[in-house]
């Protein structure tokens, strides 16, 4: 089950503690990875952790020409691009009524407009190949909302809107549109909250505690998978019961 | 009948699995020979790849048959 030899992943923000996690999935697998951030000692490390079979792609996913070039840095990498993990994501929080355009656009267009150009960069190996997947990582909070985040609920929520577009269009061609939001994951932001912030959380999640990155990676490594060929357009929630939606 | 125009048609032929015959000069791709919308997209990336040759978006609006893809590329190779 969920064999991915013989195919090739692009995973954006692949120096987080989540983009990390899903590209060590997918090299265990069998596929290739392609490792996108912007810092490239962490992905350098992970390169090496992982050995054969990974690459170094940096990219700064601010800069559409920096976005435009990197499916094409992927292909060059690996040979081919099967599987697209939109994962990279940035927060500005401010209160709605203090947020800054800058504030706005900054998150809109690393977390969203990214998003869009490297699916439509990634689409044409795709189609030909009649085989594709591409997972974006939204956010119970782009369902649910959360104060202090309306860019990044907004950029989250696109993301499944968008996705669903495409499922549409490319269905009959073999490529599979899908999310997967998580909720509260336990990475280096949320180390950094109290007792009692963190206890507020626990509160509202059903299954007690917070996720792990593990548990997100899974979740795409499904949907990467040959087996998962019939969802599409979907959102798979990952949260522990936070919002059953 | 052309390089060009040969080279086309068996394109249009395996990509869209419809009888020779069929793609005459003035056979609209979606009308006459079953494309949807996306099958146009793919016939000009595969034209583009065929002949070496940039489709630009608004250009290719216009390719709505047969005949209209093998002036556009006769004149862009």
């Amino acid at each position: 089950m969920f064999d991915l030899t013989g195919k090739s992943a692009l995973v954006t923000g692949a120096s987080g503690g989540i983009g990390g996690a899903i590209a060590k999935a997918l090299h265990g697998a069998g596929a290739k990875v392609a490792l996108s951030g912007t810092r490239v000692e962490p992905l350098e490390a992970l390169a090496a952790e992982l050995g054969e079979g990974a690459y170094v792609c940096p990219a700064n996913l601010s800069d559409a020409d920096s976005v435009e070039a990197l499916p094409k840095a992927a292909v060059a990498a690996m040979g081919s691009l099967d599987i697209l993990v939109n994962n990279a994501g940035i927060t500005r929080d401010n209160l709605f009524m203090r947020m800054s355009d800058e504030e706005w656009q900054s998150v809109l267009d690393v977390n969203l407009t990214s998003a869009f150009r490297l699916m439509r960069g990634s689409l044409r190996g795709m189609m030909k190949a009649r085989w594709g997947r591409i997972v974006s990582v939204s956010s119970i909070v782009g369902a649910t909302g959360n104060p202090g985040q309306g860019n990044y609920a907004a950029a989250k929520a696109g993301l499944v809107g968008m996705s669903k577009s495409l499922a549409y269009e490319v269905a009959s061609r073999g490529i599979t549109v899908n999310c997967v939001a998580p909720g509260f994951i336990a990475t280096a932001m949320t180390e950094k909250l109290n007792d009692e912030q963190k206890g507020k959380i626990l509160g509202q999640i059903p299954a007690g505690r917070m996720g792990s990155a593990e548990e997100i990676a899974a979740a795409v490594l499904y949907l990467a998978s040959p087996e998962a060929g019939y969802v599409t357009g979907a959102t798979l929630h990952v949260n522990g019961g936070m919002a059953m939606i | 009948m052309s390089d060009i125009a040969d080279r086309v048609k068996k394109i249009v032929v395996e990509h869209l699995g419809v009888e020779e015959d069929k793609v005459t000069e003035t056979a609209s791709f979606i009308d006459d020979l079953g494309a949807d919308s996306l099958d146009t997209v793919e016939l000009v990336m595969a034209f583009e790849e065929e002949f070496g040759i940039e489709i630009p978006d608004d250009a290719a609006e216009t390719i709505q048959t047969f005949g209209d893809a093998v002036k556009f590329i006769s004149e862009a190779v």
